[in-house]
């Protein structure tokens, strides 16, 4: 299973401070030792949002409305994300609790949200004409 | 499952830590058996006291420290101590455990490097291999491995323990060899990833939904050699396969549990992440600049489908060439009736029908299905729709699957409708 650990903007963040070496190096450590795990899939970290854009709807079928940043409220915006598949739930909680506190002084918070599975497998009639030339194509399944 | 919370963050640590803390003890008692009681004394330990005194910053270091504590006690008690004990005195230094962490870090990725070499070691049986593998590298219950495989718990049981003593016996040493060796122990290595790999991935199509974990975990061991050993190209392309097969593992399947062959599979489900990094594993193989192996091969041509947006678009040319190139570095039957489906895809029926046909002379395919069904199949767009019926009639009656035959059987039909409208 997936989880995303999203990391919050805070107002470090929100005006572009780059974070300490002190934690570049951590954060450095902590990656590798995701690598090393064969948990890590993906982590970024986001622009602040002085060049972001949002669009919203607030008319139901209606014209969106587009605001350029910054926003203000940096708490409930994100500044970048670790994606990591794990086994259980403990597990991705584990490795959160592992991560340093980003750009911390007080604001640092991460959430961890489980990534949805795509659960409803598509149904597909069977092109039974192509059926065992196209499984031979499946080579690497008959290498084993 | 144990049973309060804080047995379950220590389950999830041990899960994390445990290889790292066997491959570690092993360096030091040089006895998988041994290193892994020891560890499990370290857990009982945890388990006794962290409920209590809440986990510590770095538990890895501290489940270690326990255990190589521990390991000293019963060296010191055991026979081999004169040896032994001189041997850590001088590798051990308990003082600087703590902040030594940072700094043991190359030697825990070569430590879990000689693990891996050593539970896939050739003096094992495949199975055993696999077993000790999961047990030993993904920190699985035997319970777990014993559903993954549907054997009984204590078959698996004994694997393990016959296995570790094997290596006791045959004295297999904790190392990463050197030179032509390490090119011949790597590949019993990757031979055994992709075992775990396929073992899952094949499975999907039944109703055992705990096999996906074997692909997980197959997956996740590759990541982690290719990041302990980053200069081999072919663990790369077999990072790379596993990674491209991964991502179409979702759609393998129908809803009622019956296989979707690759062309008809929804790409708009596969994900895209893993394609993205497959294609990257493929790359950094590439970018090592040897020439492909199997692996990097069948990743490569795993790569065609993936990025083929549609299957109309699939490079037929390139696959055929690539098959082209893999029958040279790991000849096979398999892989050249593959090859024939490719080339009759990228160049005509005609054409792949003639390596076909070469084939079935082949002692090895005697009983193999898929050839008299690609066979009929080639046959049937050349219009030769007897031929086809007949060839498709043996593919059904060699088929040990009742889904295939039914399938098999309908396709012979409606050969032999076609022939007789002519």
């Amino acid at each position: 299973m997936r989880f995303m650990m999203i990391v919050k903007a805070t107002t470090d963040s929100e005006a572009g401070v780059k974070p300490t070496q002190e934690l570049i190096d951590a954060m450095q450590r902590y990656n590798e030792e995701l690598v090393k795990a064969g948990v890590l899939l993906a982590a970024d970290g986001l622009m602040p949002s002085a060049g972001a854009v949002r669009i919203s709807y607030p008319e139901p079928g209606g014209k969106p409305k587009v605001v350029d940043g910054p926003f203000t409220e940096a708490k409930e915006m994100i500044a970048g994300y670790t994606l990591i598949e794990v086994k259980s739930r403990e597990e991705a909680i584990e490795w959160a609790m592992r991560m340093p506190d980003p750009h911390g002084f007080g604001q640092g918070e991460i959430e961890l949200r489980q990534v949805y599975e795509v659960e409803d497998i598509m149904e597909n009639p069977e092109s039974q004409e192509k059926e065992n030339a196209l499984r031979m194509k499946l080579g690497e399944r008959n290498k084993a | 499952m144990s049973p309060n919370p804080a047995h379950r963050t220590i389950d999830t640590i041990w899960r994390i830590e445990s290889p790292k803390v066997i491959a570690g003890l092993t360096r030091m008692v040089r006895d998988v058996g041994l290193a892994e009681d020891l560890a499990q004394d370290a857990l009982v330990i945890a388990l006794e006291r962290w409920p209590e005194t809440g986990i510590p910053a770095n538990p890895g270091a501290w489940l270690m420290m326990t255990a190589k504590r521990r390991a000293i006690d019963v060296l010191r008690r055991s026979k081999r101590r004169d040896e032994k004990y001189a041997e850590l005195a001088r590798e051990t230094s308990l003082y600087t455990e703590d902040d030594a962490d940072s700094r043991l870090d190359g030697e825990i990725g070569d430590d879990l490097l000689r693990l891996i070499f050593m539970t896939c070691h050739p003096v094992l049986s495949r199975e055993a291999r696999v077993a000790l593998t999961l047990r030993l590298l993904g920190g699985l219950t035997t319970e777990e491995i014993a559903r993954s495989f549907l054997a009984a718990e204590s078959t698996i049981a004994q694997r393990i323990v016959r296995a570790k003593r094997t290596l006791n016996a045959e004295k297999v040493p904790f190392e990463v060899p050197a030179g032509p060796e390490l090119q011949e122990r790597l590949s019993a290595v990757l031979e055994v990833l992709y075992l775990l790999f396929n073992e899952g991935y094949s499975a999907t199509s039944g109703e055992h939904w705990t096999r996906p974990l074997l692909c997980q975990e197959a997956l996740r061991l590759g990541r982690v050699l290719a990041e302990i050993l980053p200069g081999e190209p072919e663990v790369h392309g077999l990072v790379a396969l596993m990674e491209l097969q991964s991502s179409r593992l979702r759609t393998r399947v129908n809803a009622d549990g019956e296989p979707v062959l690759l062309m008809d599979q929804n790409r708009a489900q596969w994900d895209r992440l893993l394609i993205r990094r497959g294609l990257a594993a493929l790359e950094r193989s590439r970018r090592l600049g040897r020439a492909l192996g199997p692996y990097s091969l069948q990743a490569a041509i795993t790569a065609c489908h993936a990025q083929a947006v549609t299957p109309e678009e699939t490079d037929w040319t390139r696959i055929a060439a690539l098959y082209e190139a893999l029958s040279r570095v790991a000849p096979s039957p398999v892989v050249e009736l593959n090859r024939a489906v490719a080339v009759s895809m990228a160049f005509g029926p005609a054409f792949g029908l003639q390596l076909v046909d070469e084939l079935c002379a082949e002692p090895a395919l005697k009983d193999y299905h898929l050839l008299p069904s690609v066979r009929g199949d080639l046959l049937s767009k050349l219009g030769r729709h007897e031929e086809a019926r007949a060839e498709f009639e043996r593919a059904a009656a060699m088929t040990r699957n009742e889904r295939e035959r039914t399938l098999l059987l309908n396709r012979a039909a409606a050969c032999g409708n076609m022939a007789e409208g002519e």
